[in-house]
């Protein structure tokens, strides 16, 4: 699987295809984070071979819709279990992001895990996620920002007034250092 | 040499690149060390609630008051309260941006006349202080 750009959720339903002998097998309820319906219905079967005796070839997806955020006006923490391999093991671990959706959070969860562990996306599985208030956060990095009255400045900084523009001057060089104090 | 420009809840903020480069906005709320949550308000700046990065926005010396996650409809009240788009306008920032647009827009027989007012007010100028110095 691939995280191409921002990850969504699905709800996917599935169950082994109804036969004679049983013509009304479980159905199966999973939540899933992909990048499209495909990917997660994939994901589904994937996950399933393990947990039961199920496969593509001998069951039926019933349902696969996308679950969006209610409440996608506010900033919320969320936290996230997780399962990877890396080049020597399997490891567990729980990381804590803020955004505005769910998806946004793991969205970056797979961004951070490529660029801190060059973790690819399909060796990530995602065992949990939960909404967290400010007093249940466990990171330190999350925590500072929870909480109220943040202030801080944006120290030298080069002025993006100028990006797209042909560096900071149309000359190719300058006598004069960039201003990187902009109060 | 202090700070007296921060990231914080309620501070007006230019947006410089993207779609929405050009306007401004107001920090509604800190999402984490690299992007904010900013609301125009749309009605006043034509700035949708969104999550922008600090890299796309430079920070202003206005600041409302507002709480955290405020609604479309109490922001508005706030900058309708402190006039913070007359103050913007006011500012000399603005200015110098309205300025570098009417230049842009201009054209070339409009620099010509730009060219033409430059030279009689340099005129009149040199006029009065060779008065001012016989």
């Amino acid at each position: 699987m691939t995280a191409a750009g921002l990850m969504r959720q699905y709800q996917v339903v599935g169950r082994k295809a109804a036969t004679e002998e049983n013509p009304n097998p479980e159905a199966y309820r999973m939540v899933i984070f992909a990048p499209n319906a495909v990917a997660a219905k994939s994901k589904f079967w994937y996950f399933m071979r393990q947990f039961r005796k199920m496969k593509k070839t001998t069951g039926e997806i019933l349902d696969c819709v996308e679950i969006v955020e209610k409440n996608s006006r506010i900033v919320k923490n969320y936290g996230i279990w997780l399962r990877y391999d890396s080049r020597s093991g399997t490891h567990n671990m729980y990381r804590e992001y803020r955004d505005l959706r769910l998806t946004g959070a793991v969205s970056q969860l797979y961004n951070e895990m490529a660029g801190r562990h060059r973790c690819r996306p399909r060796s990530i599985q995602i065992i949990r996620t939960a909404t967290l208030g400010a007093s249940e956060l466990k990171r330190p990095n999350g925590m500072q920002f929870a909480q109220g009255g943040v202030k801080f400045p944006l120290p030298h900084r080069v002025d993006t007034a100028k990006r797209g523009q042909k560096a900071l001057s149309d000359r190719t060089f300058s006598t004069v250092r960039p201003t990187t104090y902009f109060g | 040499m202090g700070f007296s420009r921060y990231v914080e809840v309620g501070r007006v903020v230019f947006i410089n690149h993207g779609p929405d480069a050009g306007k401004i906005a107001t920090v509604i709320d800190i999402v984490d060390q690299n992007k904010c949550l900013v609301d125009g308000p749309e009605e006043i700046t034509g700035v949708k609630r969104q999550v922008i990065s600090y890299k796309k926005v430079s920070l202003t010396d206005l600041k409302v008051t507002i709480q955290r996650n405020a609604r479309a409809k109490t922001l508005k009240a706030a900058w309708a309260e402190s006039d913070t788009l007359a103050k913007w306008e006011g500012s000399s920032w603005a200015k110098k941006l309205e300025a570098k647009k009417k230049r842009s827009s201009l054209s070339d027989f409009d620099r010509f006349k730009v060219m033409v007012a430059k030279k009689q007010k340099s005129r009149i100028i040199a006029q009065k202080i060779k008065e001012l110095k016989a």
